[in-house]
């Protein structure tokens, strides 16, 4: 189809371009590791010091990796919630699930030294973060999934999620409150989120959800595109509202939960990329707009990567903050100059 | 016309519509007995509030009937799966399109959305029946426009075409010349009209537009409190059916010139 092909040149030059962030992201680091060696750590070719391969294949690799799966995964949620919900402003978090994740993660750490001694000993180590942010977001999912199983209004999903989300802060302040420094900092270091702590059993855990995840959402691509036409008009259409609505929930939910357990809270990509690549290729179809933006989260995320490893630079700044700071002025320059709010 | 046999594409036996939940029922009209043939423009006229959605809804198969029944093609519409359905009827509402970043092209596109592939693929055929469509609303000039750029008429007619281009033997439309201008509405109605001679289409409307009703449609369906009249625009006018349609006073039906007059 005619329509398409125009689309198949940014599609190509965004592909290249994350392969090319890929690249770039691993030689980049603390440690200045020349080109070649690079390469041959990657391909598992002669590399002139043992500890340069060990530096690529262990640390930086697996965290391009993370960096390619969390945008690409976060990305994908924010588009969904935005087509299900029809609402610009939508994100992973609209459902939740990161509060869920902060709501746990803050009772582990900062609940471990309110409810006492013995606790919190087991409580600390990294694996029970990971569990304790996945039952929290699957906590909240149960109580959205539930929700919309009862509710046919799509629009009060979104109040609910965002209900969850406010209460589930709340309950984190009034933990805060409670808990002494150290605690608080330990929970606020979680909170920026981090790309380089995970091995590759963990990558390799994160990557099978985010295939789930991305599976789910490429199944839906028909039927979001009659989404844009309201749920009337799809209905009409032979689409099965509900069904629809609670394959996107899962699917969100698989991504937005596994990412959140393995690499924090990161905050706007979700929103952001959708409306970046809108500005990019103005197209709604989702069978162009789905690899469009997974493309788009992989790439922005490896950009945010090397930009917080400040290369050459002994200090990694927190990959949350570095999203926004990087992405905001980005995507309001993009409106301004375009004059044109396209959804 | 000629009168040899036409095939029903609707037909209500018996139809109770309103809605209903666990503890009470609230029927908006009872006994609802209507007919449409293949090829027939038909109107639904009845003032605010007296049940023409719900009706359309329930013709529609978006909402249960009460009691008795719908039959779409003479199969009962609870019986036919969602799918099936949607290459019986499909239906142009008042609700706008909430996406209007998309062009015309996509829009219409997507009526061909029962018949494509898992993906959305389209077709030679399903390019020819978009193409078709487009030619038969005269809207083929307006194709790689956004959405945003069209006026409301313009708009109205890319609606039409994408119902048209899901190729169903019935099209429902629920006020399609609400927020016109007296041109655009008589354009719209002449439009429709004109598919159902083109096509052999049964094209059912709601409308307010009387008048306008009453020169064009082959049949009427005059919905009030709790009862339904139908017939042709002719059969009505003699029968003195449409004098009661407003409460009385303030507009009268003038049968003379087969068009509502204001009380002087």
């Amino acid at each position: 189809m005619l329509q398409s092909q125009k689309y198949v040149l940014p599609l190509l030059l965004l592909f290249f371009g994350v392969i090319f962030l890929g690249f770039l992201n691993i030689s980049l680091g603390s440690v200045n590791i020349p080109f070649k060696d690079v390469f041959a750590s990657i391909f598992n070719l002669e590399v002139s010091k043992e500890t340069w391969r060990y530096i690529i294949v262990e640390y930086r690799l697996p965290k391009a990796i993370t960096a390619i799966i969390t945008g690409s995964g976060l990305a994908i949620s924010g588009l969904l919630m935005q087509t299900l919900f029809r609402n610009p402003l939508a994100g992973p978090y609209v459902l939740g699930l990161s509060s869920g994740a902060s709501l746990g993660v803050a009772i582990v750490i900062m609940g471990a030294s309110v409810f006492g001694g013995a606790f919190a000993g087991i409580l600390l180590s990294k694996w029970s973060l990971v569990i304790a942010s996945s039952l929290g977001s699957l906590l909240v999912l149960i109580a959205v999934m539930l929700a919309s199983l009862r509710l046919r209004d799509t629009m009060a999903i979104l109040i609910i999620g965002l209900m969850f989300a406010s209460l589930t802060a709340a309950v984190v302040s009034v933990l805060s409150y409670f808990s002494p420094a150290a605690q608080l900092q330990q929970y606020v270091f979680w909170s920026f989120g981090s790309l380089g702590d995970l091995s590759w059993n963990e990558v390799g855990i994160l990557a099978m959800f985010w295939f789930v995840g991305i599976i789910l959402a490429v199944s839906c691509i028909k039927n979001l595109n009659t989404l844009l036409l309201g749920e009337q008009y799809a209905k009409s259409l032979g689409v099965s509202i509900q069904k629809n609505r609670l394959i996107i929930i899962i699917a969100t939910s698989l991504l937005a939960g596994s990412i959140t357990a393995f690499a924090g809270p990161i905050a706007f990509v979700g929103l952001a990329v959708p409306h970046l690549i809108r500005q990019i290729i103005p197209v709604n179809n989702h069978s162009i707009l789905v690899p469009a933006v997974i493309l788009g989260g992989a790439a922005l995320m490896l950009i945010c990567d090397i930009a917080a490893q400040m290369p050459g630079q002994e200090y990694t700044l927190p990959i949350n903050a570095i999203t926004s700071l990087i992405g905001a002025p980005v995507v309001i320059w993009l409106l301004v100059r375009k004059r044109k709010f396209l959804f | 016309m000629n009168h040899t046999e036409k095939h029903s594409i609707l037909k209500t036996i018996d139809l109770d519509i309103g809605y209903s939940n666990k503890t009470e029922k609230t029927i908006i009209t009872e006994a609802i007995n209507i007919e449409v043939n293949e090829g027939e423009l038909v109107a639904v006229i009845g003032v605010n509030g007296v049940g023409k959605s719900t009706f359309l809804r329930t013709l529609s198969g978006v909402q249960d009937a009460l009691k008795g029944k719908v039959l779409v093609k003479n199969e009962q519409i609870q019986d036919i799966d969602s799918l099936e359905l949607a290459s019986l009827v499909s239906l142009v509402l008042t609700e706008q399109p909430i996406s209007k970043n998309l062009s015309v092209f996509e829009l219409v596109a997507l009526g061909r959305q029962p018949y494509t592939n898992w993906i959305g693929r389209l077709s030679k055929n399903d390019l020819r029946q978009i193409k078709k469509s487009l030619q038969n609303v005269g809207i083929e000039d307006l194709q790689h426009k956004k959405c945003y750029e069209l006026s409301d008429g313009q708009l109205q007619k890319v609606l039409i075409a994408r119902a048209i281009a899901q190729n169903t033997p019935l099209v429902i439309l629920d006020e399609p010349t609400t927020h016109l201008d007296l041109y655009h509405k008589a354009y719209v109605l002449k439009l429709l009209k004109k598919l159902t001679r083109k096509t052999n289409k049964a094209i059912v409307f709601a409308s307010h537009e009387i008048n306008l009703a009453i020169q064009l449609c082959d049949k009427i369906i005059l919905m009030q409190n709790n009862k339904v009249t139908t017939g042709s625009p002719k059969e009505l006018l003699e029968s003195g059916a449409f004098s009661t349609v407003f409460p009385e006073g303030l507009i009268v039906f003038d049968k003379a010139s087969a068009s509502f007059k204001i009380n002087p």
